[in-house]
């Protein structure tokens, strides 16, 4: 599958990056060789097969229902680039 | 002092030869003079290590048992979460990323008085199979500073090879642990996948990412993974199963052990110096009682493909929590919220990891998902599957670590998919969640290559005791890139 | 032209949890912003989410409580979006293998028919944190408590025909996850959210038209008001031969109109995918036998019950027992005074009558189970009239203590004693006979079939005279003697 540059906008949109005008085709082209490397896959037969998501295929395991982190909110927030009264501060959020 | 393995270091503490304090402060100076050249650490540690190291003494001389590697200097890879030292994932991102909390190894490590000298270079959010998308600069190959030293763990194997640090932990997503280990002439093991807690370790793909030592033996590797690995609650794909004492069966005899040779890992593509290496040491396997057969990975050839669907699909929603709004870097003046998430995005993560969060997101975009992430799924599991086939009728399955020596920087920078290609041999461990070490197994152009082996689930001592007895048989790992080959 | 309207809810219930869905910290409502918030809720690297027990097992509850087809291997999805108030840029969510899959609830009209209202599924995810608008010099604050909180998402099927059926929909939801004590239901703290799914086609058309979400509304008030508004909305617009554009529009209740939503509205592609950091939920029989045997009684199995242990009506067992609290003040009653009928009508009507008139909870009664007992007591053993009962209602409501006693304190302070005395009676009956020769003589006169309505004029004296006091039934024997 080839992908052009109005796809690439499109996934770079959704993806929240922003591609330079000057490299947008050098980004197509690449992305195109990738997407040719990984078609390779496409001539296999997986009829009847089930995706494999975890390698292991174990089950979760559940957590018993304990309050167990106390208030840290100053050392978490100690990187963040805006707080103010405990909040992160964002640019206008609008509903 | 800076050739001694993490074993001899251990002897010698308990021997009293040196303090822990003045191998610290020994290899903090060494890594400041030398690491010039390398490039091979972001951060040090420094005065908190000496706290450590000290720490380590005050133990060793109060208690009789304390741990066996109680004080020996070691380094994590940028990539572990250390509480109160900076943790940047090679990226602009995380530059100034000082985490309030340890991933569980780094604390298993701790727990046990290991002392963290610093933090190693790697690929950015390790995406990467030469250590040059680093936001920290590339990584050097000790052997040769013109070349790569692999990566994404490329700063950990060259840090290891250049003798700045007995020990290190890397990461392993399709190869970034053993593949670099192979390009640098060190010992790495990538263990079975939810072998070594996740936790506090930056996500890549998740269902790949495995994290596990790098040294300059497996002895080494066999008493750090003892550190490193075990059960962890906080980790939902943590292995619930004892750790073995894995240095108790290093010296088992492997007489009668059965290896198979996978044909597909010997076919086009293949460094011939690579390929005769790896012959000879399947031949060194034989002589030490080995029996040795063909198999067939027949799907191993789709590993690849798989791979950069699964990994950047993955990759692609675990790193959109770098927004700009908790931590991590953040633009100048915003205009407003999708300004800032785009600008801090785009300025924050580098080329390769923003073509890889690129691909993901096409992979599993509305229209492609089902062609994409669900066939590679699929394929995994067939890739998978051969795996399980071959391990009823043999024990291990042995073959190169990567397709050729080490290469000059720069040379595969502007073909991702050549890049792409060194983890051919690495990646189908990954895929099925196998256990697989690389050990040195000559040189080529006195460049050091290495020979993989891969076991089946858990059995990390079983792929440790023919590592060990391989080098009880050679001497590649002894190998010192500083005297220009020489032990 | 006559149109149907046609509605399906998703209504997002927090799950009564100490701690998050995938982490340690407390989901308590109301604490400073940001201090449960844990490394976890805030997505901080290398952290991962590890599942809570308690959620799983409410989820299922709530399946059960349903008749709802249990997803004995169900999976966990990322929903994948930026949104300031989304840590990770993902939502953990349930895609193709949710918990709880097709169920059905019966819910009851005015009209005193039932309706069945098809249940698609139900699934776990996290919520999310909030935004807050307030004006930081131009920026919006964020607070992660909310964060990783338990969600059951609960998704009806279009089978919903009016604004009526919605609400009775949502209130029977939400008594249910009360019952069942996996939700305080609050919707005021946003513990119970609904989402509107409106649609309208021509009576009679099986295709669907193009359907509109009002997303956030949390009243039943403001659903019942949201639905007309929306409903007249659409209406306006197809009778112009216009179309309706498919988005997610936002109720306003101060101008009681809807509005589209200004953000979100970039066609989304979620890029669902199964969560690699947590692994499929796997349960077997064993753990479903379990928790059934823990249910407690659910809403029908005690409106069946009703019916059979205190041969109630439908209608007014489906009333007591469609609220736990209420099913167990009338069982409360029935039990102390030992009447299931007098109790059963007392408590629809008297009762909810008057927590309506003051929006009360039954829980907060100012009447208490056990004084609305000895009262029926006194009704029953004549110590009261019916008249004089219900005066002593409110009075024991305008009181507010709980004691039983003083039940009996008030009767006797306010003089609420029937008067069954037969002299005292006979003393009044005279006096009334006496008053009135015109309507003695008329009643004497009369045929017999006729005697017995004009009776109740002398009954009527005698009551008045008494200040409703006397025994109705002594009253009418003497004056049949008499007369």
């Amino acid at each position: 599958m080839s992908v052009d540059r109005s796809d690439i906008e499109q996934v770079a949109e959704l993806a929240r990056l922003r591609i330079e005008d000057n490299s947008v085709d050098e980004l197509v082209s690449k992305i195109t060789s990738i997407l040719g490397m990984i078609d390779q896959m496409q001539a296999t037969n997986t009829d009847d097969i089930e995706p494999l998501a975890n390698p292991l295929e174990a089950s979760q395991r559940l957590r018993a229902d304990v309050v167990s982190e106390a208030d840290q909110r100053e050392a978490l927030q100690a990187n963040a680039p805006a707080t103010e009264a405990g909040l992160f501060l964002v640019p206008k959020v609008i509903d | 002092m800076h050739n001694l393995s993490v074993s001899a270091i251990s002897r010698a503490l308990a021997a009293g030869d040196f303090s822990s304090v003045e191998i610290t402060q020994y290899l903090l100076d060494r890594i400041r003079e030398e690491d010039t050249a390398y490039n091979s650490f972001i951060s040090l540690a420094g005065d908190s290590a000496l706290e450590q190291a000290a720490e380590a003494d005050l133990r060793r001389s109060k208690q009789s048992d304390v741990p066996a590697l109680c004080g020996v200097p070691f380094a994590h890879k940028d990539i572990f979460c250390t509480e109160n030292l900076r943790t940047t994932c090679g990226s602009r991102m995380l530059e100034n990323f000082v985490p309030p909390y340890s991933a569980t190894m780094v604390e298993q490590m701790r727990a046990a008085g290991m002392v963290l000298l610093g933090k190693t270079n790697m690929d950015e959010f390790a995406m990467g199979a030469s250590n040059e998308t680093s936001y920290f600069g590339a990584v050097r190959n000790p052997w040769d500073t013109a070349c790569v030293p692999g990566g994404s763990s490329g700063g950990s194997a060259a840090a290891v090879a250049a003798r700045l640090v007995p020990g290190a932990s890397g990461t392993d997503t399709g190869g970034s642990i053993r593949q670099p280990a192979s390009l640098c002439g060190v010992s790495g093991l990538k263990p079975t996948y939810g072998r070594v807690s996740r936790y506090g370790m930056i996500a890549f793909a998740s269902s790949l990412d495995q994290a596990g030592p790098m040294a300059r033996s497996a002895e080494d590797l066999a008493r750090l993974l003892e550190l490193m690995a075990g059960f962890d609650p906080k980790d939902s794909t943590s292995i619930d199963a004892p750790v073995p004492d894995y240095a108790a069966s290093l010296n088992d005899s492997i007489a009668g052990i059965r290896l198979g040779v996978p044909k597909e890992y010997f076919a086009d593509g293949l460094h011939a110096g690579t390929a005769a290496c790896v012959e000879e040491a399947i031949k060194t396997f034989e002589s030490l009682g080995a029996k040795v057969s063909e198999v067939s990975l027949q799907h191993s050839r789709l590993a690849v493909p798989v791979y950069y669907v699964v990994a950047p699909a993955e990759a692609s929603t675990n790193l959109s929590r770098y927004d700009g709004v908790r931590y991590g870097y953040r633009c100048a003046d915003p205009k407003d919220l999708h300004d800032m998430y785009t600008r801090s995005r785009s300025e924050g993560f580098g080329e390769e990891v923003k073509r890889r969060i690129l691909v993901g997101t096409y992979a599993l975009s509305a229209g492609y998902y089902d062609a994409y992430y669900r066939k590679a799924q699929k394929v995994r599991r067939l890739i998978k599957q051969d795996f399980v086939e071959n391990f009823a009728n043999v024990d291990a399955i042995i073959g190169p670590t990567n397709p050729s020596p080490t290469f000059p920087l720069g040379e595969k920078t502007d073909d991702p998919v050549a890049m792409y290609m060194e983890d051919i041999y690495t990646i189908p461990a990954n895929l099925a969640g196998l256990p697989a070490l690389s050990v040195p197994a000559g040189l080529v152009d006195g460049k050091p290559v290495g020979v993989q082996l891969i076991g089946n689930y858990l059995e990390e001592a079983r792929l440790l005791n023919l590592a060990h007895q391989f080098q009880l048989a050679t001497d590649w790992h002894q190998l010192n890139p500083l005297t220009g080959g020489e032990q | 032209m006559s149109w149907e309207t046609v509605i399906g809810l998703e209504v997002h219930v927090q799950l009564a949890t100490q701690s998050k869905i995938f982490s340690g910290a407390s989901t308590q409502f109301g604490a400073e912003p940001n201090t449960q918030a844990c490394a976890i809720d805030l997505a901080m690297p290398g952290t991962l989410p590890v599942f809570n027990e308690a959620a799983l097992r409410m989820a299922v509850m709530f399946g059960l409580a349903v008749d709802a087809e249990i997803g004995m291997e169900s999976v966990f999805d990322r929903k994948n979006y930026f949104y300031p108030d989304l840590p990770k840029g993902y939502q953990i969510s349930q895609m193709d293998y949710p918990i709880v899959g097709r169920g059905s609830v019966e819910i009851a009209l005015a009209d005193r028919t039932t309706k069945t209202i098809g249940i698609t599924r139900a699934h776990l995810e996290e919520d999310a944190g909030k935004s807050l608008h307030e004006d930081f010099h131009g920026f919006s604050g964020i607070d992660l408590n909310r964060a990783g909180t338990p969600l059951l998402e609960i998704v009806s099927e279009p089978e919903i025909r009016s604004a009526e059926e919605a609400v009775a929909y949502l209130k029977y939801l939400h008594a249910l996850v009360r019952y069942l004590d996996i939700s305080d239901g609050d919707m005021s703290q946003g513990s119970m959210r609904c989402d509107v799914n409106i649609s309208l086609r021509q009576t009679g058309a099986s295709e669907f038209g193009t359907r509109t979400e009002i997303k956030n509304v949390n009243s039943f008030r403001f659903v019942e008001k949201a639905i007309e508004v929306e409903v007249e909305r659409q209406r306006d617009i197809l009778e112009d031969g216009g179309i309706i554009v498919q988005e997610t529009r936002l109720y306003d209740a101060d101008k009681n109109e809807t509005r589209p939503m200004r953000s979100k509205e970039v066609a989304n592609d979620y890029r669902y995918f199964p969560e690699p950091d947590l692994l499929p939920i796997r349960i077997d029989e064993a753990y479903l036998t379990a928790i059934r045997d823990q249910l407690p009684e659910l809403p029908k199995e005690k409106l069946q019950r009703f019916i059979e242990q205190y041969a109630l009506g439908d209608y007014d067992a489906r009333l007591l027992a469609a609220e736990r609290e209420t099913a167990a003040y009338f069982e409360q009653v029935v039990a102390d005074c030992g009447d299931a009928k007098a109790s059963a009508n007392w408590v629809i009507g008297e009762l909810s009558a008057r927590l309506n008139r003051e929006d009360l909870e039954i829980a907060n009664s100012r009447v208490s189970a056990a004084q609305l007992a000895r009262l029926l007591q006194r009704l029953a053993d004549q110590t009261l009239s019916s008249k004089t009962a219900k005066t002593l209602f409110d009075v024991l409501w305008e009181n507010g203590g709980q004691d039983v006693e003083l039940v009996d304190q008030l009767i006797d302070e306010h003089g609420f004693k029937q008067v069954s005395d037969s002299g005292a009676i006979e003393a009044m009956v005279d006096t009334v006979i006496a008053d009135n020769p015109q309507q003695v003589e008329n009643y004497r006169s009369a045929p017999p079939e006729k005697r017995k309505k004009m009776l109740g004029f002398f009954v009527g004296q005698v009551m008045k005279a008494s200040q409703g006091k006397a025994n109705p039934g002594q009253v009418n024997q003497l004056l049949n003697e008499k007369l």
